[in-house]
């Protein structure tokens, strides 16, 4: 089972482990930082004028929905072309709703009194948002994060299907030679990668809680 | 249009095999994750490593567990136990915590009424305790449910997944129609899975619908 893994002349060269873990590492930041970039913003607009808060409750619903392999496939055909960007689209559009959902979430759930305390001090709405909801909202704001980062690392795997690169190239090849060790190694590898970002994570959002929220 | 209508039975085997394949693990997973999360409320410290683990296998990739599993089971790599069993595992772990929290919200004052009346612990749990645990085992069943019915999909690339295989059917032909279709079938199953839950849930607990008629008058 593990001969697969435990051959050193399979972790170096271009189409080695080593870089097929990175490649895989840099799909998902990619995808990541780019899911970000557009739900954050998006997410801290509703959370904090509270105006479509529906949309924002139903996306995350309906994305839970979605299947990743179909979304893959419909990338593909739909940009008729083959390579990054289709599964870039796929990615970031499985990171979206986790990340806007729990925003919104998150500054929802802030206290209307902290609110009107925070206005009653002389904060403007922009700092109200930055020193106040932002903080408070930040282990949902991270949990988000995470949660989308466990979808899209995953969904990297499947990537391999439309002939990218990363860990899922062991998956697709090893199914197609019949060779159940590479498969074995390829899947194991995505399962620790995917171990490993979460356990960041859970570490991110201790040190990421405001000092003054960190004893209630 | 004419490619639906060619193939409505291969829809229809692929549509009842995805409902298969994500449904029955909700039930095998249900009938697990009962007696854990009531054993976990028993000896409270089981409690916290049972949502810890939960936790971690949760984030395991579906397409990992998928390939990993037959190693430890036994099973051949395209065999749909493979998948009935990963989805069991997602199931069991997402619903051990609404299990917990579900059998937690049971006031200590009702469960105490129960003992004085008389009633033993099997009775208890399965008359009082579970039916008061209802909403919130049933807000976790919902989430696993619809996560299951679009995590079947995946099992494709090995070759069994319900409507996934009609998503690899239409990207080796270069044909958008069968991704479309299993694309909306799958959100649709998803739909009426959901409802059919939601009805259930009232069902169970028609209590819950008189008190927010009292609340109201």
């Amino acid at each position: 089972m593990f001969e697969y893994l435990f051959d050193s002349a399979n972790w170096s060269g271009p189409e080695g482990i080593g870089a097929r873990i990175f490649e895989h590492i840099w799909y998902t930041a990619a995808a990541l930082g780019l899911s970000t970039l557009i739900a954050l913003p998006v997410g801290l607009l509703i959370g904090h004028t509270r105006r479509g808060a529906f949309l924002a409750i139903n996306l995350g619903n309906a994305a839970r929905a979605l299947p990743s392999l179909g979304l893959l496939m419909l990338a593909v055909l739909l940009t008729d072309q083959i390579g990054f960007l289709p599964v870039l689209i796929a990615l970031v559009a499985l990171g979206i709703p986790p990340i806007l959902t729990s925003t919104y979430a998150g500054l929802s759930g802030v206290d209307a009194a902290t609110i009107d305390a925070a206005r009653g001090m002389g904060m403007t709405g922009r700092e109200i948002l930055t020193k106040v909801e932002i903080p408070i909202a930040m282990p949902l704001i991270i949990s988000g994060i995470r949660g989308a980062t466990l979808y899209i690392v995953s969904t990297a795997t499947i990537a391999a299907l439309v002939s990218l690169g990363g860990l899922g190239r062991y998956v697709v090849d090893g199914l197609k030679l019949r060779d159940f060790p590479q498969m074995f190694s390829g899947a194991l590898l995505v399962a620790l990668l995917a171990i490993l970002l979460d356990a960041l994570f859970a570490v991110a959002s201790r040190v990421a809680v405001s000092p003054g929220l960190r004893n209630n | 249009m004419t490619w639906v209508g060619d193939n409505l039975g291969l829809i229809w085997d692929q549509l009842r095999e995805h409902l298969y394949l994500a449904i029955l693990p909700v039930i095998l997973g249900l009938l697990i994750a009962v007696p854990l999360g009531y054993l976990a409320t028993r000896y409270a410290w089981l409690a916290n490593p049972l949502i810890a683990f939960g936790g971690v296998l949760y984030s395991l990739p579906s397409i990992a567990l998928f390939i990993v599993l037959p190693a430890i089971l036994g099973t051949q790599v395209l065999s749909t136990i493979n998948i009935v069993v990963a989805l069991t595992i997602y199931t069991v772990s997402l619903l051990i915590r609404n299990v917990i929290d579900g059998l937690r919200s049971v006031p200590p004052e009702v469960r105490q009424s129960a003992i004085a009346v008389g009633f033993g612990s099997v009775r208890r749990v399965l008359t009082i305790d579970l039916p008061i645990a209802v909403p919130v085992i049933f807000a976790g069943l919902r989430v696993v449910t619809v996560a299951n019915i679009s995590m079947v999909s995946v099992g494709a690339v090995i070759g069994i997944g319900g409507l996934g295989e009609l998503f690899t059917a239409g990207f080796q032909r270069d044909f958008l129609t069968p991704v479309v279709v299993g694309v909306v079938l799958s959100l649709l199953l998803a739909l009426i899975a959901d409802l059919v839950l939601v009805g259930l849930q009232r069902l169970l607990t028609p209590w819950a619908r008189v008190i927010s008629m009292v609340k109201v008058a």
